[in-house]
């Protein structure tokens, strides 16, 4: 498992200076704004299209998350975007002709009570019918995929089950983005980075273009990438985003000689865990309770997740942390996504992915592409308007997934 | 080499007098007390101590320090200890450790030590016992304040101690922390250190004394002595073994008395490579040559020199046939700009590419760095937190200018804390030890030379530890790369087990050459916790096993043991969840609990609900801001069952509200609920509803709760609470009263979550134990049984009762549940009832809670299987996915009461497909036919319940 990454290609991108006009502008290079580009330069044939971004490409939560991957969503609204992404996944290192290391080593979610069970059961079932793969582990079949998984039933929280999606994993953060990045550059989009946007020209009701730091920018149709920050931006043209964001932390070990063969999740006993390919084991748990919009937290929510580990896995007693780091998660009232059309003309939102984007980033940039192109929503992200939080068709997905995505 | 003579006879402060016994790669070495795995090492001659994780490249110690960036070990006793820069690892007695390729193993056994932490709180922490930071805490200690001094070493004094001591330095003053790191900056100064206690002990560690302890410091005032560290300079073969920084052959000799080589060649672009010459050449050591890019250098050097190279580089370092490839036999020596190669036989080549004052902290903390040209190193810039930064963690160099740094330091936050600081410096510093002055500004000086040039940059490395050349730099910014974070994540350059600490600069340099940007623009990649690598387990300390959240138990819970209950984890309550008679599995005590409940009398042990008073004069209008329905109504005496909505509309919480007073209210909450019920309360009242003049306390530990349950239990009760009228008229349902009950003082309320005549008596808590007895007692004769939760869902779903987190999940209305009574239409407003207006949220087909009879009545359908329409089979199969799905079974059970299976669902438009068939597709593939009912299967008219 652990091995050698792939070189990166010889040549990545070029670095254009920003033109007058562009048909399609998206703001924020991170994953879901780069796979948006190639989305619609490759599927829709729109080229002339700048992705801007405020510091470097792929810098924000693209670069600062655990990289799970899975489609075992509660609801038929997430499964069915996720699994989609999850298919794109399945193709896109020959796609995107990039090495990202996808690795479907499977993911376990944990159960530690009675409550845990039931709700795993009902995602199990709800995901088979939604055709998302699926299962039910007993403690002593949890242990035979992951070893290192503590079952003892003589600990706090005992190891009940697990639910099981063998197709789900991980894959190299960077490698997706550059991938994303560098098919879109071939395809003449133009990555615009250090350009932050200042303002958003709107007139009779329809966007015109935008205010950057390297200049005004025109532009038929603008689409909002911006994860933490959309609120921000959204505010410039008035437009108020049920969004909170907060710091959600991670961190990694030194590397390791192999001993996590897949991903496990756990709720009750709050934490996620994954040993990336070089061997370092890479973690995650909740976000820091506070509002902000710093990409740092507090040690206790990293002290508390090490205590977590530690019950699952002991063997990670001698485990040093190298690094922690925080990014800032959009989190919206019903923890899922805003993908859509917005009261201004030629004003698109993808936001409030909250901790779970970076699983959904080819199926966003497929479906955001599509809204973009058509100027109407993909069936797949169209439950997934802004408006519902007025109509209360909410995509609740608290009640499963809870927070650890 | 051999090691033979590489120990100076007198240098260095380990006890020559005791040796220890040590094992690397399975050879068995000795050292003394003082040294460190790598000190021990280089004395025994052992110059390769691992290989390159990429390129499988031999690599030895590079440095004395943290930053160590190739010297990493394996411990392998007394415990497998993962990735140890072997120059932080204190030798002791037995220790075994191992060479590693880039990786470390984990122990596959527990590992038996203990961690823990502490809080501590001062005045001013200083972080770094060197020169700048002894002065700055001993000028505060003697001004009076509460100081912490922290550093990672065994003893103060800093990297390379001179021998002149710190004898003014006043140790029992202050609280001073060795062997602990510093490693985290957070807001409002609050550090974290971690102490190593024991592993520097051995064996002979004491098992009772945490191995690690994690200090979390609040500190007045911030001084950040963290010194800095020697930067390499890229060359070919730079990553050979015997190739070091500088001045870390300084403190081997004058920390452990250990020469690095015999004949050293000192490749220097600032004086401080001068004091090395020095000190090596006073020792003994052959200096071979002394190469230096400048024409002019700074200074004499103090010691006979082999050869001096100003104006020339090294430009290569080898390995050759005689001594083996996998150390440096041979330096290659050219002009700057090229010319003639000389070789020259060297065992050690000392590389200072200038300092990189530690600014980890400082950026941690928010503070700023600025690039200065003159250090040539990125240097302090303001910060917003209360710190300040001495000495040569702010590019000084000499040891008098750090000292003086460090009382000014400390003057400043003295002041800023109101403390007036005394008169006092420490004594000046011999001559001897006096340093060199600022490193690159000598005249003359060439600019910073970070790499050699030269036409192949394969094995210029800059990153040691991850295999990273001047080559894969220049590589990556051909890419299209202008981030110093993209080359990073491109190169994987300082995201090794040293972050960075001696390549940073270096690759930005690389990166600025190569774009013809200045480092300045480039800036740096972003400083992280922790500063050094800290081990999971000290972060976890000791909140694991048990103490990881500690179980609650109620006062009967040595009763509910010894009658051999099975539990189960609620929220952090564990609570009997069946009492299984001889041969009993769960489903028989479950049905012989259930028709006790039902046709005799059964208890439980129900103190684990939550319980919050409210007291105050709007107590009343905040509940019924609060709760969906009206609560300021309520008579003292009575109770009413309540439903609080999130803002949402959805069903949050649910219990009842009994009133003690016109100003108290004592609520209930579910087990799991108690806590974020009162978080919810306390958030109305302080940040919404500051005007409210009321006040919420948790109760739930104050009062056990004992259920007395079923159509006997009128007469248990009258039993033990003579003085109580128990009669239906005196004492009706949805009523409370204070009495005494066996004894002991009780509130009695009458209220029901079985549907049957029920009581909960409610006790102080330690007289729980007591009550349940007494109940036992005297139900006897009536074959008192006692039930768990299981029972107690079983009683509840058979009368269409839900449980708030089993039957709902945070999309369900109180209409959802059949509960539109509950919510009040005439209350202006509560919270949540703007959402039930929303389009959605008043859909007629929204998901109800129905009851479902499996048309087999002996059929138990899984929890968390779907239903499914009909209509939608084809040929009796579900079609492809995605299968519509109409709801789930939320609970499910065999009822004794009703003799067969039922089940709870939410179904969409639930309520109007009563007496309709669908269909549950089972895991094993059979597709179950169920007929959906209302919830209520038992006593719908609540006859029993009111009797």
């Amino acid at each position: 498992m652990t091995e050698d990454l792939p070189e990166h290609p010889d040549f990545l991108w070029r670095n254009p200076e920003p033109k007058r006009h562009y048909d399609v502008v998206i703001v924020g290079g991170g994953g879901h704004g780069l796979a948006t580009a190639y989305y619609l330069a490759r599927n829709h044939g729109i080229t002339n299209v700048a992705v801007l971004e405020r510091g470097w490409l792929a810098g924000g939560n693209m670069a600062r998350n655990t990289t799970i991957i899975r489609s075992n969503y509660l609801w038929e609204a997430s499964a069915g975007i996720y699994e989609h992404a999850l298919k794109l996944w399945e193709g896109l290192a020959e796609d995107l002709d990039y090495p990202i290391l996808f690795s479907q080593r499977g993911v376990l979610n944990l159960a530690h009570s009675q409550q845990d069970v039931r709700e795993g059961a009902r995602r199990v079932h709800a995901n088979r019918l939604s055709g998302v793969d699926a299962h039910w582990l007993d403690p002593g079949q949890v242990k035979e995929v992951c070893p290192i998984v503590n079952i003892s039933p003589d600990v706090r929280y005992p190891v009940l089950g697990a639910t099981y999606q063998p197709r789900a994993g991980i894959a190299k953060h960077d490698y997706v983005a550059w991938g994303f990045a560098r098919a879109a550059d071939a395809l003449g989009v133009d990555l615009i980075q250090h350009c932050e946007v200042t303002g958003i020209d709107v007139h009779d009701g329809r966007v015109t273009g935008l205010r950057t730091t390297r200049g005004p920018i025109g532009a038929g149709k603008v689409a909002l990438s911006a994860a933490g920050h959309s609120s921000v931006l959204a505010r410039m043209v008035g437009l108020d985003l049920p969004v909170q964001s907060h710091p959600l932390q991670a961190l990694v070990s030194e590397l390791l000689e192999p001993v996590h063969p897949t991903v496990v999740m756990s709720n009750a006993v709050h934490v996620y865990v994954s040993q990336a390919h070089k061997g370092e084991l890479v973690m995650g748990a909740g976000i820091d309770a506070y509002n902000s919009y710093s990409q740092r937290g507090a040690l206790r929510v990293i002290e508390r997740q090490m205590s977590a580990a530690l019950e699952l896995f002991p063997v990670f007693a001698r485990a040093h942390v190298l690094r922690t780091w925080g990014g800032i998660v959009d989190v919206t009232p019903d923890a899922s996504a805003i993908v859509g059309l917005t009261p201004i003309d030629g004003l698109y939102v993808n936001c409030g992915w909250g901790t779970g984007g970076f699983k959904a980033t080819p199926g966003v940039g497929w479906c955001y592409a599509h809204t973009v192109a058509h100027d109407e929503p993909h069936p797949l992200n169209a439950p997934f308007r802004l408006d519902r939080f007025s109509t209360g068709a909410l995509i609740d997905e608290h009640g499963a997934a809870a927070v650890a995505h | 080499m051999s090691g033979d003579g590489l120990r100076h006879a007198t240098e260095g402060r380990i006890d020559r007098g005791t040796v220890l016994r040590f094992r690397f790669d399975g050879t068995a070495y000795s050292g003394h007390p003082g040294d460190t795995l790598a000190s021990a090492l280089l004395a025994n001659g052992v110059r390769r101590i691992g290989t390159s994780v990429r390129l499988g490249r031999p690599r030895g110690v590079m440095s004395a320090g943290s930053e160590e960036p190739t010297g990493v070990v394996q411990l392998e006793a007394p415990f497998p200890d993962p990735m140890r820069p072997a120059t932080m690892v204190e030798l002791h007695d037995g220790l075994v450790a191992s060479s590693l390729s880039g990786r470390g193993r984990l122990a596959d056994r527990p590992d038996p030590a203990r961690y823990d932490a502490v809080h501590a709180h001062c005045d001013m922490l200083v972080v770094g016992a060197g020169p700048a930071g002894l002065a700055a805490a001993s000028l505060a200690v003697r001004s009076g304040a509460r100081v912490i001094l922290a550093d990672e070493r065994p003893e103060v004094g800093g990297a390379s101690p001179d021998t002149e001591g710190d004898d003014w330095f006043d140790r029992a003053g202050a609280r001073v922390l060795t062997r602990t790191t510093v490693f985290g900056y957070y807001d409002d100064n609050y550090l974290v250190a971690v102490e190593r206690r024991t592993d520097h002990l051995g064996a002979a560690a004491p098992g009772n004394l945490a191995r690690e302890r994690i200090w979390r410091i609040r500190a007045g005032q911030v001084v950040l002595a963290t010194g800095a560290h020697e930067r390499p300079i890229a060359f070919a073969g730079n990553d050979l073994p015997g190739v070091m920084l500088a001045d870390s052959a300084r403190t081997y000799l004058h920390r452990y008395g250990v020469l690095v080589g015999r004949r050293a060649v000192v490749f220097t672009i600032n004086d401080s490579g001068y004091r090395v010459v020095a000190d090596l050449a006073a020792a003994g050591v052959e200096i071979a040559a002394l190469v230096d890019p400048r024409e002019a250098t700074g200074g004499t050097v103090g010691g006979q020199v082999g050869g001096r190279y100003g104006g020339h580089v090294v430009v290569a370092a080898h390995g050759d046939d005689a001594h083996g490839h996998d150390v440096l036999s041979t330096v290659d020596i050219e002009p700057v700009g090229g010319g003639p190669t000389v070789r020259v036989d060297a065992d050690a080549l000392l590389v200072s590419g200038g300092w990189s004052p530690v600014l980890h902290l400082y950026s941690q903390s928010g503070g700023r760095l600025r690039y200065d040209e003159v250090v040539g190193a990125f240097l302090p810039d303001g910060c917003r937190q209360a710190v300040t930064v001495a000495g040569a963690a702010r590019g000084l160099t000499s040891t008098t200018a750090c000292l003086v740094d460090g009382v000014d330091a400390a003057r400043q936050a003295l002041t800023a804390l109101g403390i007036t600081p005394v008169d006092w410096s420490p004594p000046s510093v011999g001559a001897g030890a006096e340093g060199p002055p600022p490193a690159t500004a000598a005249p003359g000086g060439v600019p910073d030379l970070r790499f050699v040039p030269a036409e192949d940059y394969s094995t210029h490395f800059v990153d040691f530890q991850r295999d990273v050349t001047v080559a894969d730099v220049l590589r990556a910014t051909g890419a299209g790369l202008r981030s110093v974070e993209h080359v990073k994540r491109y190169t994987t350059a300082g995201t090794a087990h040293d972050q960075g600490k001696t390549s940073g600069l270096l690759t930005s340099a690389v990166v600025g050459q190569a774009l013809d940007a200045g480092i300045a623009e480039l800036g740096h990649t972003t400083f992280r916790p922790p500063y050094t690598p800290v081990s999971f387990a000290a972060l976890a300390g000791r909140d694991r096993g048990q103490l990881y959240d500690p179980v609650r138990v109620t006062a009967i819970h040595d009763w509910h043991v010894r009658h051999g209950a099975r539990f189960e984890d609620v929220g952090q309550w564990r609570r009997s969840w069946y009492y299984p008679a001889e041969g009993e599995g769960l489903a028989e005590a479950v049905r012989r609990e259930c028709v006790a409940a039902r046709t005799g009398v059964a208890f439980m042990d129900a103190s684990t609900l939550g319980k919050i008073e409210v007291q105050g004069p709007d107590a009343g209008r905040f509940l019924d801001r609060l709760y969906t329905n009206v609560m300021s109504t309520l008579a003292v005496g009575a109770i009413r069952y309540g439903v609080m909505c999130g803002l949402d509309g959805m069903v949050f919480d649910d219990g009842t509200v009994a009133r003690l007073a016109p100003d108290r209210f004592l609520l209930t909450t579910t087990t799991g609920n108690a806590g974020p019920v009162l978080d919810w309360m306390e958030e109305w009242l302080q940040t919404e509803w500051p005007d409210l003049a009321a006040w919420c306390t948790s109760v739930t530990d104050q009062w056990a709760t004992v259920a007395v349950v079923g159509p006997r239990s009128r007469d248990v009760l009258a039993r033990l609470a003579p003085g109580l009228a128990v009669d239906a008229a005196t004492f009706p349902f949805m009523t409370w009263r204070d009495t005494v009950v066996a004894g002991l003082p009780a509130r009695v309320c009458r209220i029901s979550f079985s549907g049957e005549l029920a009581y909960e008596v409610n006790v102080a808590w330690w007289h729980g134990l007591a009550l349940w007895e007494a109940v036992y007692e005297a139900g006897a004769p009536y074959g008192i049984t006692p039930y768990g939760t299981e029972t107690m869902h079983v009683l509840r779903a058979e009368k269409g009762y839900p449980i708030v987190g089993q039957d709902t999940d945070g999309t369900v209305t109180p209409q959802d549940l059949g509960m539109a009574w509950v919510v009040s239409k005439k209350k202006a407003d509560f919270i949540g009832k703007r959402s039930f207006a929303r389009s959605d949220t008043a859909r007629p087909d929204r998901k109800h809670l129905v009851g479902l009879l499996p048309e087999d009545p002996t059929l138990l359908l899984p929890e968390g299987v779907h239903v499914v329409d009909p209509a939608c089979l084809a040929g009796g199969r579900l079609p492809e996915p995605p299968v519509p799905m109409l709801g789930h079974v939320t609970s499910s059970y065999r009822s004794a009461a009703l003799d067969r299976t039922f089940a709870l669902a939410l179904v969409a438009g639930g309520r109007d497909r009563i007496g309709d068939r669908l269909y549950a597709p089972l895991d094993d593939g059979r597709l179950v036919p169920v007929t959906v009912a209302g919830p209520v299967l038992y006593d719908p008219e609540g006859a029993r319940r009111d009797g």
